[in-house]
């Protein structure tokens, strides 16, 4: 098993498409959101929208971890690589995301110590090789990554190292969805839940969305298979005449997550309140570093003055993130807004919904 | 960012494990998947193994999809 091409396989595609289309009600319409951006791209990617019964719509939520960052993490994040002796390592995904008035790329291109990273581990590595340089880590992202940077936390201080520093704005997937259902802008029938973050929270964390608001809900990995079967899954919720929350990715997310990650994670981070663009201040949706941690912390560690943050005009993209709108509704898309000159975050990362509409919709 | 990808373990070394995935070998941490071990397959997510896939659970997802077009639920 390599667990890739068997859930690509395009005859299993088919029948499950097919399946889909069988099950589905046909006296109203569902809509479904996918709270994750790589459901987002997959689904572009496979152009599986073509795939579903006209009465079945899928949207886009607020899963891009870059795009859900507010404008204002931006502008803290420039003024921090702008401080001498700081070296500002971050996901490439960053790099740019416009800021008020300028953005990390530009930053680097003028001089400013700005390095791309693949994982948290590289940034700590740098801390290592360079004692004489400060290097603060854009820690933004879900679930997933929140314990994969809880684990550089711990590494750093067991080894005394002083020249690590994190600068957190992790967020919280379910806070969001309880607001998505309390009275998003659209009327939901169920969640297509994300899968990575759910290999850490567990499909259990889902179980009040069907509970106290009458939704679906399915866990589905990210493979064109996995993604049907997961709409499938819920369809075959509103048949059966009963909420839940189905599990098709059980072969990497457990009822119960990952212990180990979410106990890390807990070691390290408290919950907190948390600015989500699009959707605004959410109580107790992100995490900030502990009291034990706040050597790390780079928001207590410099005094930076961050630009006032200027509101985006004309990008829509907060609308975009809670499903309000679709990014063929912005007058911006393809012509001022593109992947080599975007003007909001979601046209930015390659999980945005409008780069991914404009990438495999427009050509 | 956030593309975690099933990769095989080839080595591990600590904490540390060599992964492959289409011949493409990396690096990765295992702190956060204490049990996984070679051979095993791992979700790699930023550099680190965020879970071990579990091939019973994939075959019988596998068997259940295979079933799903014989049965939609409606009309028997
Ligand atoms: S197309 Fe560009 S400007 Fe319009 S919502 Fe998307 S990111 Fe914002």
């Amino acid at each position: 098993m390599k667990y890739l091409d068997e859930f690509r396989d395009a005859e299993r595609v088919r029948k499950v498409a097919a399946a889909v289309a069988a099950v589905a009600p046909d006296d109203r319409d569902f809509t479904f959101m996918e709270v994750c951006g790589t459901h987002t791209m997959a689904v572009a990617h496979y152009g599986l929208k073509e795939l579903l019964p006209s009465n079945v719509r899928l949207i886009s939520g607020p899963g891009c971890p870059v795009c859900v960052t507010p404008k204002e993490y931006v502008d803290y994040a420039v003024a921090l690589a702008r401080e001498p002796g700081v070296t500002v390592a971050t996901f490439g995904d960053m790099m740019r995301v416009p800021g008020s008035s300028t953005d990390l790329l530009r930053l680097q291109a003028e001089g400013a110590d700005v390095r791309v990273v693949y994982s948290a581990r590289d940034a700590l590595a740098f801390a290592r090789a360079g004692p004489e340089r400060a290097v603060v880590f854009l820690a933004v992202g879900f679930e997933t990554t929140a314990p994969t940077v809880a684990a550089t936390a711990k590494e750093a201080a067991a080894a005394g190292i002083r020249n690590y520093f994190i600068f957190a704005a992790h967020k919280l997937i379910p806070p969001a969805m309880r607001v998505l259902c309390d009275g998003g802008a659209v009327a939901l029938d169920g969640f297509l839940c994300p899968a990575h973050v759910s290999a850490i929270i567990g499909a259990r964390a889902y179980e009040f969305i069907p509970r106290d608001y009458g939704l679906a809900c399915a866990v589905a990995g990210f493979e064109p298979v996995d993604i049907l079967q997961g709409i499938y899954l819920l369809l075959k919720q509103y048949v059966d005449g009963e909420r839940r929350v189905d599990n098709q990715y059980s072969r990497v997310v457990k009822e119960e997550g990952n212990p180990r990650a979410q106990e890390i994670q807990a070691e390290v981070f408290d919950v907190c309140d948390s600015r989500w663009r699009g959707l605004g201040d959410l109580p107790a949706s992100g995490l900030a570093l502990r009291e034990e941690y706040a050597a790390l912390d780079a928001a207590r560690t410099f005094e930076v003055e961050p630009e006032e943050t200027v509101p985006d005009r004309g990008c829509i993209c907060g609308e975009v993130l809670t499903g309000a709108k679709v990014p063929a509704e912005c007058s911006l898309i393809g012509d001022e807004c593109t992947p080599a000159r975007p003007v909001g975050p979601c046209m930015v990362s390659s999980e945005g919904s409008c780069a991914a509409a404009l990438k495999y919709e427009y050509e | 960012m956030c593309l975690g990808v099933p990769m095989k373990i080839i080595t591990v070394d600590g904490t540390t494990a060599t992964v492959e995935m289409a011949n493409v070998r990396q690096e990765c941490d295992l702190s956060l998947s204490p049990g996984a071990k070679v051979g095993d397959y791992v979700i790699v997510h930023a550099g680190f193994a965020i879970e071990i896939l579990d091939e019973e659970d994939a075959r019988e997802t596998l068997e259940l999809l295979d079933q799903i077009g014989f049965d939609t639920g409606r009309g028997s």
